[in-house]
C-alpha cells in the first residue's frame, strides 16, 4: 500500500510538471527479489488509484530476475533466492547484484 | 503546519500529539505534501513519459534528513526488528538497564495500537514516546523524524526504535538509522532467515533471544545461523536472553562501541567545513 502511495504521488508530480491529465498505463519494474507481492501490488494500485489521475489506468510489471556477483568466478548470474550458492562454482552466497529495485518506470498517458 | 517537512494532517499518531500529524493515507506513510497547482491543459497528446523512479525516494529523502540530524549530533541510532512475539520489547528494557548508567538512551515504538510498550520502557526512567502506525506494518522515516524531534535527544545518545512486529515491510524502509538489528527468538523456526531473507539481508546485527529456552526446544542453532549467514555472510551473531542475562553485556559492549564512533564522528563532522550540496 506504501509503495503504491509512492507511485501515486510521483505520476501526480509528473502529471503537474509535464502537463497531462489521464494516465492510461502505469509501468512499474519490481525486482524478482524486492520481496513485494506482485498481486498485493496490483490490488493495492486499484485502491489507491481510485479517484486520482491514474483511475482505471492499466498496471503493467516488469519483473527483472535476481542477479548475484560471485566473487570466485568474477561472474553474475542469475538467481531465484538471495541464498540461492553460485551456479558455476556452488560457492554461497552471492552478491546480489539486481533484481532489488521497485520503480515507476514509465508512463502511457494523454 | 509541521515547518520541518510542511506537513499538516493525516492519521497516523505520535504519541503526545493532540490532533494527528503524521501523513497516513491507509498505510501508514508519508504522503506528499505538494500542494496543488492549478495548470490550465486541456487534453494533451497520448504519449510515454520515461520516469525511472524509486517507490521509495520520500521515505529515503526523509531517511537522509534523519541519518544528517543523528551524525550531526552523534546520535548512535539502531532500528531493531523481528516478528511479534520474538521478545524485543523485554529485551530493550533488559538493555536499557545495563546501558542507562553508561550512555544516555531514548526509544521510539512502534505498533499498531496502544502505548503499552512506550509505558514499559518509561517504566525503566527513559524517555520513550510511541507511534501508532494504526493500519501501518511499519515505521517509516517520517514518523520517526518527528518523534526523534518531540525526544529532543541528547547529544552523544542512543535512540532504540523498536519497530512494528513484522519481519516483512520494515526491511524496505530506511528511518536514517546506523543499523538494523534483527531479533530471532528460537521459540520460532529456524528457517526463518531464508523465509524472510530480505530482512535477515538488511541487518547487521542478529540477536538470537531467549536462548535459556534452548534444553526445552529442537531449534538447530547452527542449521539457523548457517540459513542467516546464506542470506548474509557478514551478519554479527549474538546469543541473548533477558531472562539469564546471557549475551547482554556483549551486545550492551557492542552499542557502546557504536555509540562511541558516532561521537567520534560528529567531533570529525565539526572540524570539517559543512557539506551544502
Amino acid at each position: 500500500m506504501s509503495l503504491m502511495e509512492g507511485m501515486l504521488r510521483i505520476v501526480e508530480e509528473n502529471a503537474r510538471d509535464q502537463g497531462f491529465g489521464h494516465v492510461r498505463t502505469v509501468i512499474l519494474e519490481i525486482g524478482k527479489l524486492a520481496g513485494v507481492e506482485v498481486e498485493a501490488l496490483r490490488f493495492a494500485f486499484e485502491a489507491v488509484a481510485d479517484g486520482s489521475i491514474a483511475e482505471g489506468a492499466a498496471l503493467q510489471i516488469e519483473e527483472p530476475p535476481g542477479l548475484g556477483w560471485c566473487v570466485e568466478c568474477e561472474k553474475e548470474s542469475p538467481v531465484e533466492s538471495r541464498y540461492d550458492p553460485c551456479p558455476l562454482c556452488g560457492k554461497v552466497p552471492l552478491n546480489i547484484t539486481g533484481g532489488t529495485q521497485m520503480r515507476v518506470m514509465a508512463l502511457d498517458v494523454e | 503546519m509541521c515547518t520541518t517537512c510542511g506537513c499538516g494532517q493525516g492519521e497516523g499518531r505520535i504519541e503526545g500529539d493532540e490532533h494527528p500529524h503524521v501523513h497516513e493515507d491507509g498505510g501508514g506513510t508519508v504522503h506528499s505534501h505538494a500542494h496543488a497547482h492549478d495548470h490550465a491543459q486541456g487534453p494533451g497528446q497520448r504519449r510515454m513519459v520515461q520516469i525511472e523512479r524509486n517507490l521509495l525516494e520520500k521515505n529515503d529523502a526523509f531517511a537522509k534528513i534523519n541519518r544528517e540530524q543523528f551524525v550531526q549530533k552523534g546520535i548512535f541510532v539502531l532500528n531493531l526488528v523481528s516478528s511479534p512475539g520474538s521478545g524485543k520489547t523485554t529485551l530493550l528494557t533488559a538493555t536499557i538497564d545495563r546501558l542507562k548508567p553508561r550512555i544516555p538512551i531514548a526509544v521510539i515504538e512502534g505498533d499498531q495500537q496502544t502505548t503499552h510498550d512506550a509505558d514499559r520502557i518509561r517504566a525503566t526512567g527513559v524517555p520513550a514516546i510511541q507511534i501508532n502506525t494504526g493500519k501501518g506494518c511499519h515505521l517509516d522515516a517520517h514518523m520517526v523524524g518527528h518523534a526523534a524531534e518531540r525526544l529532543n535527544l541528547p547529544q552523544d545518545s542512543v535512540l532504540m526504535i523498536e519497530n512494528v512486529g513484522n519481519l516483512v515491510c520494515p526491511s524496505a524502509f530506511d528511518l536514517g538509522e546506523a543499523h538494523k538489528v534483527v531479533i530471532l527468538s528460537v521459540t520460532e523456526g529456524e528457517d526463518k532467515p531464508l523465509k524472510y531473507p530480505d530482512m535477515f539481508a538488511a541487518a547487521d546485527v542478529l540477536l538470537l533471544n531467549k536462548v535459556d529456552l534452548l534444553p526445552y526446544l529442537e531449534f538447530d542453532v547452527d542449521k539457523c545461523l548457517d540459513f542467516a549467514r546464506r542470506v548474509n555472510p557478514r551478519l554479527k551473531v549474538i546469543r541473548t536472553s533477558a531472562t539469564t542475562g546471557e549475551g547482554l553485556e556483549a551486545w550492551v559492549e557492542w552499542i557502546e562501541v557504536g555509540a562511541h564512533s558516532a561521537k567520534v564522528i560528529r567531533g570529525e563532522a565539526l572540524s570539517s567545513p559543512p557539506c551544502r550540496a
